[in-house]
């Protein structure tokens, strides 16, 4: 394996992630999880759809009443820079400097937690309202769509970390490149999901 | 292995070329972002202005489609060549998506 296989910037591939036939296999097999990641929050979504605002008579909880705009904003705009963040290092990658693509994961780390905080600040708030994930069917719908959605945020992060710290000291090569691209594909795609979620449950819902 | 690396040592002008198209590109992305922000910050203040449902709704999941293309093609590289396998397996899961979210929307409430 190319793992041993020392490179300089000068003899870096310019497609470090597809050089290999593993790198290849694992770009491949990741657009295929992809799509099937898709038919996931589809149907998590479609369920949303079905369900939203139904309950038991009397409820009193909407998706007017419940969401706020501003908490949901500030999310956006965190996944959004954390994607940006994440291209960074991807960049650099293709320069092959190492260090600057750690610290361009590191803050796309921070930035994922950070919203990841903001989600847990969020579901606690509603659970003390009394919205709890057996209150209804809309709740139900709900806490699994977003809820699905912050555990893939959890994931992420608990994935980029170990790959930064396992390949602290090796630096690059052939082996750990395609891991990295396919942590940053992951990465683009939990934000992806997420456009569809302010846009679907969080805009459409304060509209009603 | 079965599967040899083939490595090319870059002499000083491809090298250089290398790194500016890399630059060209991630300028590009940076534009791409200032992009997506943008149409977020459309979608949140037409939400806001309070324009009828019927008008708003169809235009932010617009915003919403235009914002995912721009992430799947820039941010994901799907505009790069080699690209094909890739795009038939999203666009297959988005093809059982969109049938998803419709069947359910419809038959299943109606």
């Amino acid at each position: 394996m190319d793992l041993n296989t020392k490179y300089t910037p000068h003899s870096w591939p310019d497609h470090p992630e597809s050089a290999t036939l593993e790198g290849k296999n694992k770009f491949l097999g990741f657009w295929l999880f992809l799509g099937g990641e898709t038919v996931l929050f589809a149907s998590l979504f479609a369920t949303y759809l079905a369900l939203k605002n139904r309950g038991p008579s009397g409820m009193e909880f909407t998706t007017q009443e419940l969401f706020e705009l501003p908490l949901v904003f500030i999310m956006t705009m965190l996944l959004l820079t954390s994607s940006l963040t994440s291209v960074y290092a991807m960049y650099h990658m293709k320069n092959y400097n190492f260090k600057a693509m750690q610290a361009w994961l590191a803050v796309t780390v921070l930035l994922g937690a950070a919203f990841l905080g903001f989600e847990i600040y969020e579901f606690y708030h509603y659970v003390h309202l009394g919205f709890t994930y057996d209150q209804s069917a809309f709740s139900s719908a709900f806490f699994t769509l977003v809820g699905t959605h912050g555990l893939h945020v959890l994931i992420g992060l608990g994935w980029i970390t170990l790959l930064m710290l396992r390949n602290t000291k090796r630096g690059f090569n052939l082996y750990n490149a395609p891991k990295f691209y396919v942590a940053s594909l992951y990465w683009h795609f939990i934000d992806v999901v997420w456009v569809f979620i302010f846009t679907v449950v969080y805009l459409m819902g304060v509209i009603g | 292995m079965a599967h040899d690396v083939h490595t090319h040592v870059k002499s000083n002008i491809e090298f250089e070329y290398a790194r500016r198209r890399a630059a060209n590109e991630m300028r590009g992305q940076v534009t791409t972002f200032a992009i997506m922000i943008f149409l977020t910050l459309i979608a949140f203040t037409m939400v806001l202005a309070g324009f009828s449902a019927y008008l708003v709704i169809p235009f932010i999941l617009l915003l919403a489609a235009i914002q995912v293309v721009l992430q799947l093609y820039y941010f994901m590289h799907m505009s790069h060549k080699g690209h094909e396998t890739a795009s038939l397996f999203l666009y297959s899961g988005a093809l059982i998506a969109a049938i998803t979210v419709l069947t359910f929307l419809t038959i299943v409430w109606w």
